[in-house]
């Protein structure tokens, strides 16, 4: 089996993909300050490139050229895909790719048994255990990664599947799976007699474990989609790590290792930025029908409405202004808009600063990258514990696009389904201005007493519109 | 290497994954995500392994899908996270 370098001692190959951990882990050490999280990237780069050059060396290649048109068409749709996508559409992008390892890891442990298989080694029960589980999680990660990413694209609505007939379905394909999984170590030619050479039993634990990924997937409310693409991404790396067990690859142990850790403490550093347990994300919906009707009670009679030169007049005496963005400033492609009234603001010497919340957006951390893609500059955005005392001491609050990031109801009303959710205390500052299309509720399907309180004005209209109309108000009061 | 030492190693990892994220700030998570999501398309290596010396035809076969959505997944999730980064870095000195 020896390739190009073949010849050498084992140690060489384990020797390169010891460099290849290591600068996996020096990438994302990197990754914790903005400064550094370039070359981080890049780094991390390195140590794909080393693992893959090494692998592709090493290892007796049958057919080089089936390998270079595979990685060329691989890598030219990745670019493509990478290079035309919209700073919104990120997460659906993030999504499809996490399906896609997830895929990748299924159909590698497959074909390791199928060559297994025929070439009449055997299949050694440490083979079949970790190709069962590298099977199961690969199927369900590329398919429920598939639905995540066409929810957040809007091409998979929400949930049409009854929930008893949804929770039937889980629990059967489950079964299913796993009794392919351990007829597969077992005995893996128990089924198929003639079609024994094509390992029979993991196709049917593939099939069973994608059915399971979708019907995971759609019932959960699209608004929980980036938990869930986090919680993907940490299974598409514990599939490459168990492929790795299977081919007895240190380099993917580490690395899917790492990818696996990572998106378990995204997925909790999430959950708990919205109060929420992972069981609830997963298992229950948020919002209730019961809560819109007092909607109409807490709204009536108590929103102002304000205009573009209403809030240019507050602008004009304002000396702090907080924005707080949200996920209809992503969608209506806002920020620019945004970042060019914070610059004249701050030409006027008024202290600007940005409010995130850690959930606002469809990532974590999106609004930062949306806003780093209108160039406002990184100090001026505040996480929700460093700009929350501020408030009291602020002017004016510009909520555009956010509702529930914003919602006062997480820490006063213990029945909501937001209670203990941490906020954006926006209501203290001294005005406030909503700039919302209407008075629909968020995601959490609650009405927000935030719009009804007598320091807050509301300014309806899409983000955009409303965002450039106040720069072009603002510039000509100059 | 011994199952017992793979599991050494997938255990070391999974502490050392842990201390370096929890250790990276909110507004890098997005990068982060793709560039974990890259860092899974380590996987392509299982898939060069058994593309190259696979022995039959449906496993170079199978082997060549995994291949391409692998590639897809690397290539597209670094330059991902790079043009992300790339925006911070400009401004955030």
């Amino acid at each position: 089996m020896a390739g190009v370098i073949g010849g050498l001692p084992d140690a060489v190959l384990q020797f390169a993909y010891l460099i290849a951990g290591v600068l996996f882990i020096q990438g994302l050490r990197d990754m914790t300050h903005p400064r550094t999280a370039t070359r981080g990237n890049q780094i991390s780069a390195l140590g794909m490139f080393v693992a893959v050059a090494v692998t592709v060396l090493w290892f007796e290649i049958l057919s080089p050229l089936v390998l270079a048109a595979a990685l060329l068409v691989g890598g030219g749709i990745g670019a493509w895909l990478a290079v035309t996508v919209e700073t919104t559409e990120m997460p659906q992008l993030v999504g499809l790719f996490n399906g896609f390892g997830g895929g990748a890891s299924a159909l590698v442990a497959g074909a390791e048994l199928v060559d297994l298989t025929a070439t009449g080694s055997g299949l050694p029960v440490g083979v079949t255990v970790t190709a069962a589980i590298a099977g199961i999680i690969g199927s369900v990660t590329f398919w429920g990664s598939l639905v995540a990413a066409g929810k957040l694209h809007g091409l998979v609505g929400d949930s049409p599947v009854s929930t008893n007939v949804g929770h039937g379905i889980k629990v059967v394909t489950l079964l299913t799976a796993l009794a392919g999984g351990a007829a597969l170590v077992v005995q893996p030619g128990i089924v198929g007699g003639g079609l024994a050479d094509l390992v029979p039993s993991y196709w049917v634990l593939v099939v069973a474990a994608s059915v399971l990924g979708v019907f995971l997937v759609v019932p959960i409310g699209g608004a929980d989609m980036p938990v869930v693409i986090a919680l993907l991404n940490s299974y598409s790396g514990l599939a490459a790590a168990t492929t790795g067990f299977v081919l007895d690859n240190t380099v993917l142990i580490i690395a899917g290792t790492l990818v696996g850790a990572s998106g378990l403490i995204l997925t909790v550093i999430m959950c708990e930025s919205m109060n929420r347990s992972l069981v609830n994300v997963l298992f229950g919906g948020l919002g209730s029908d019961e809560e819109s009707e007092d909607m109409a009670d807490i709204y009536e009679g108590s929103i102002s409405e304000t205009s573009a030169e209403e809030v240019e007049m507050l602008l004009d005496v304002a000396d702090r202004v907080v924005i707080v963005p949200g996920y209809g400033m992503a969608v209506a492609q806002a920020q620019h808009a945004v970042a060019e009234l914070a610059e004249l603001l701050e030409e006027e010497g008024v202290d600007v600063e940005f409010g995130i919340h850690p959930v606002a957006g469809r990532m974590p951390g999106h609004m930062n990258a949306l806003l780093a893609e209108a160039d406002v500059p990184y100090d001026k955005m505040r996480e929700l514990e460093e700009v929350n005392p501020t408030f009291s001491q602020t002017d004016v609050v510009i909520v555009t696009g956010a509702n529930d990031v914003v919602n006062p109801m997480a820490n006063t009303d213990d029945s909501s389904p937001i209670a203990g959710m941490p906020v954006l205390n926006v209501g203290e500052a001294r005005s406030v201005i909503v700039n919302k299309r209407s008075l629909s509720p968020g995601f959490s399907g609650i009405p927000n007493p935030l719009f009804a309180q007598d320091n807050t004005s509301m300014l309806f209209g899409d983000a955009k519109e409303s965002m450039q109309e106040l720069v072009n108000v603002y510039k000509e009061n100059r | 290497m011994t199952f017992v030492g793979n599991l050494t190693l997938f255990v070391l990892s999974a502490f050392v994954g842990y201390e370096i994220i929890t250790k990276i700030p909110t507004n890098l998570h997005t990068p982060l995500m793709s560039g974990a999501n890259a860092i899974s398309g380590i996987t392509l290596l299982g898939s060069v392994v058994v593309a190259g010396s696979g022995s039959t035809t449906l496993a170079t076969a199978l082997g060549f899908v995994a291949v391409v959505m692998a590639t897809i997944n690397v290539v597209g999730g670094y330059l991902v996270s790079h043009f992300m980064l790339d925006q911070f870095s400009q401004r955030g000195k």
